[in-house]
C-alpha cells in the first residue's frame, strides 16, 4: 500500500471541507475567537495543497 | 505518561491532566464531528486494507521487515507523540520557557542520531525480534527476562494512564461519558491493530503525525498574532521573565528555570535520560526494526529527528505565548487558567485551543489530540504483544509452537493488553496516588538499561554476570537514592525522601536528572567491574554482529550519498547545534 494515497485523500477532503465551511460562515461571529481571521478558509487551503501534493506523488510513483 | 518517557514524567510532573478549571463546556458542531468521523473511518480503513498481508506471526508482529524508511521514520516520532507529550511540552514551555527546548535539541536529537548510526547495525543486523531478544543474544536469559517482564508491565500501565488522561479530558471538555470515551477510543485502536498488526499501527502513526501537525500548528500562528509577533513575545518576556528567553545563558549555576546547571543538562538529560529512553525503549526501536533494509532501519531515527527538531515551534512556542499573554492579561484576552490561585500549566494547550479556534478548526484540533493518543497507545500495544509472544510466551511455554499458534497468541495478547490497560485506567481514575508511585518506579528502569546496552554493544568484555547484577543493583540503588532525596518544598512521600530527607535539590527536574545519573553510573560501574573480575561468558565468535567492533561495517548501498546515515546524521546534529546557539 502506498501510504501517500490515504494521507492525500484525508487532507484533500479536510481541505475542501474546511474551505467550504469557511466560505459558508464568512463573517460569522465565531471568528472573533481567531482575532477576526477566517482561519478555516486559510488553513483549509493549506491542507488542500498538501493533500493534492500527496496524491500527485502517489500517482507519479504508481506510473513508474 | 503515554510512553514512560522519563523526560516527560519530569516535565509535566503530574500524572493526569487536571481539567477542573474548565467551567464552560464546548459546543461542537456538525463540521467538527464530520472531521473526527472522517479520521476514524480512515484509521480503521487502513487496518482493514492491510488485513490481507497478515499471514504469519512475523507479518503481524514484525511487519515482515517490509516498510520504507520515511514511513518508519515518521512513525518513530509519532509513537512518542502522545497527547500528554503535547500537553506536557506546552505546559513546560509556559513554565520554563525556551529551556524546554533542551528536551528536543539536547535530549532527543543526539540520542536519535546515535541510535541510527551506532546501535542500529547491531539491533537490525542481529535479526533480533525485540530489544529483550537482543539482550538474550548478547547476554543470557536472566537479563532478557528482567527486561521483558518489566517492559511488559510498564507498557500496560503507561497505556492505562494515558487512556485515563484522554477520557478525563474528553469528559471535562466536552461532557462525554468517561467510561464510554475510554471504551470507544480503545476499541478503535484494538480494531485497527488486530486487523493490520504492526504495519497498521505504523502506517496509522504516519497519518496521525500529519493530523497532529495540522491540528496544532495554527495555534502558534494565532498566538503570535495575538502577542504582537515574535517581537511582541520577546518584549513581553524581557519585561516579565527574561530568563525564560535563554536556553543556556543562565546555566552556570542552578539559578535558572530548570534548576539544573549545564553539566547536569548535558549528562543527565542529554546523555543518560534521553539515550536511555530513545535507544532502549522497544516501542521506539520496533519501528526501525520493521524497515525494509539496513539503510532504512538506520535512517529511521535520523529521518524522525528532522521534524522532531522543529516541534518546539508548534508545542513550546504556544506555551511561551500563553505565559507572555497572562503576564499582563487584558479583559477578555487569553490567560492561563488558575487553580487555587496558581497557574495550571497543564491546561495551557487545551485552553488555548478553546480560546482561539472557531468551529471547524476546533474539530481538527480535537481530532489531533485523539490521534496523538491513539498513536501512543497503538505503539505500546504493538510493542507489548511482540514482547509477550516472543520473549515471554514462546520462551516459557511455546518453544515447539508453530507459526499459526504464535500468530493466535499475538492476537490474544493484543486484546488482553488493551483490556488490562483499560483496567489500569480505571485504577488510575480511582487511586491517582498509586499510579504516581508506579510511574516513578518505571522512571528508574531506562537509565540502568541504557548502561547495560552501552557496555553490551561497545565492549566485548562485558559478560552475563556483570549485565544481570549491574541491572539489579543499579535499579535498586536508583530506588533507594530516590528515597533519600527530595525537591525543595516537597513533603516526603511519592515524590522522594520516603526513606529519609537526606539530600535536597532545587527542583523536581534536577532531582529527576540526578536520580537517573546515579542509576546509570551504578549500573555501568557494577557491570564493568564484575565483568573485569569474572570470566568472559561469550567468545568473539559468539559476539559477531552483536558488538560494534565485531560487526562488519556496512558497505554503501545504492542510496544517494546524502541519505547515508552518517552524513544525514551529521547534518541533523549540526542543525541542532545551530538552534542551540540561536536561542542561547
Amino acid at each position: 500500500m502506498d501510504l501517500r494515497l490515504p494521507i492525500g485523500l484525508v487532507f484533500t477532503i479536510y481541505g475542501l471541507l474546511l474551505c467550504g465551511y469557511g466560505l459558508f460562515t464568512k463573517g460569522a461571529s465565531m471568528y472573533a475567537k481567531s482575532l477576526g481571521v477566517n482561519i478555516n478558509t486559510g488553513w483549509g487551503i493549506v491542507m488542500l495543497v498538501f493533500g493534492l501534493l500527496m496524491l500527485f506523488l502517489a500517482k507519479r510513483a504508481n506510473k513508474s | 505518561m503515554t510512553h514512560l518517557n522519563p523526560l516527560l514524567i519530569l516535565a509535566a510532573s503530574t500524572q493526569s491532566i487536571d481539567t477542573s478549571g474548565f467551567a464552560n463546556q464546548i459546543d461542537l458542531h456538525l463540521i467538527d464531528y464530520s472531521i473526527l468521523g472522517i479520521y476514524l473511518a480512515f484509521v480503521i480503513g487502513i487496518g482493514f486494507a492491510l488485513k490481507r498481508q497478515m499471514r504469519s506471526a512475523e507479518d503481524f508482529l514484525l511487519s515482515g521487515r517490509s516498510i520504507p524508511g520515511w514511513v518508519t521514520g515518521l512513525a518513530f516520532i509519532s509513537a512518542n507523540l502522545g497527547a500528554q507529550e503535547l500537553i506536557g511540552m506546552a505546559a513546560s514551555g509556559a513554565e520554563y520557557g525556551i529551556m524546554t527546548s533542551h528536551f528536543y535539541w539536547v535530549g532527543a536529537i543526539p540520542a536519535m542520531v546515535f541510535l541510527g548510526i551506532f546501535m542500529m547495525p547491531m539491533y537490525y543486523g542481529s535479526k533480533a525480534k525485540s530489544v529483550p531478544e537482543y539482550l538474550k543474544m548478547r547476554y543470557d536469559e536472566r537479563t532478557r527476562t528482567f527486561n521483558s517482564v518489566s517492559f511488559a508491565c510498564m507498557t500496560i500501565f503507561s497505556s492505562g494512564i494515558s487512556m485515563h488522561a484522554l477520557a478525563d479530558l474528553l469528559h471535562a471538555l466536552l461532557g462525554w461519558n468517561y467510561t464510554l470515551s475510554l471504551v470507544i477510543t480503545s476499541a478503535i485502536v484494538l480494531a485497527y491493530v488486530l486487523k493490520g498488526g504492526l504495519s497498521s499501527a505504523i502506517y496509522n502513526e504516519v497519518l496521525q503525525f500529519f493530523m497532529i501537525v495540522f491540528g496544532i500548528a495554527p495555534l502558534a500562528y494565532i498566538g503570535l498574532k495575538d502577542v504582537g509577533g515574535w517581537e511582541g513575545l520577546v518584549a513581553k518576556m524581557s519585561a516579565n521573565n527574561p530568563a525564560a528567553m535563554h536556553s543556556w545563558a543562565g546555566t552556570a549555576d542552578t539559578a535558572n528555570p530548570l534548576g539544573v546547571p549545564w553539566y547536569g543538562i548535558l549528562f543527565g538529560l542529554g546523555f543518560v535520560l534521553s539515550f536511555g529512553y530513545w535507544c532502549t525503549n522497544f516501542a521506539e526501536v520496533q519501528r526501525a526494526l520493521a524497515a525494509n533494509s539496513m539503510g532504512a532501519a538506520r535512517r529511521t531515527p535520523i529521518v524522525g529527528a528532522i521534524p522532531k527538531m522543529l516541534f518546539p515551534a508548534i508545542v513550546i512556542l504556544p506555551g511561551m505565548i500563553a505565559y507572555a499573554l497572562s503576564s499582563d492579561a487584558v479583559a477578555g484576552g487569553y490567560a492561563i487558567p488558575l487553580k487555587d490561585g496558581v497557574p495550571n500549566y497543564n491546561q495551557v494547550l487545551p485552553s488555548m485551543i478553546f480560546h482561539y479556534f472557531p468551529n471547524g478548526l476546533l474539530g481538527l484540533a480535537l481530532t489531533a489530540l485523539m490521534a496523538s493518543f491513539m498513536s501512543g497507545m497503538a505503539a505500546n500495544v504493538t510493542a507489548f504483544n511482540t514482547v509477550w509472544t516472543y520473549d515471554i510466551y514462546q520462551q516459557a511455554w511455546g518453544r515447539n509452537k508453530g507459526d499459526s499458534q504464535l500468530l493466535m497468541m499475538g492476537k490474544i495478547a493484543t486484546v488482553v493488553g488493551i483490556v488490562l490497560a483499560m483496567g489500569c485506567a480505571f485504577i488510575a481514575a480511582k487511586y491517582n496516588n498509586i499510579m504516581s508511585i508506579l510511574q516513578l518506579v518505571f522512571g528508574f528502569v531506562n537509565a540502568p538499561l541504557f548502561a547495560t546496552f552501552l557496555l553490551g554493544m561497545f565492549s566485548r568484555r562485558s559478560n552475563n554476570t556483570g549485565a544481570f547484577w549491574g541491572l539489579v543493583i543499579g535499579t535498586t540503588t536508583a530506588i533507594v537514592f530516590h528515597g533519600l532525596c527530595f525537591a525543595s518544598g516537597n513533603a516526603p512521600g511519592v515524590k522522594g525522601a520516603w526513606i529519609s530527607p537526606l539530600i535536597e535539590f532545587p527542583k523536581e527536574m534536577s532531582q529527576g536528572f540526578w536520580v537517573a545519573i546515579v542509576a546509570f553510573s551504578t549500573t555501568f560501574l557494577v557491570n564493568a567491574i564484575l565483568s573485569a573480575v569474572t570470566k568472559r561468558t561469550k567468545s568473539d565468535e559468539e559476539l559477531r554482529g552483536l558488538v560494534y567492533s565485531l560487526t562488519e561495517k556496512q558497505v554503501a548501498d545504492n542510496d544517494p550519498w546524502i541519505m547515508r546515515p552518517a552524513i544525514l546524521g551529521s547534518i541533523v546534529i549540526i542543525a541542532a547545534v545551530i538552534l542551540n546557539i540561536i536561542f542561547w
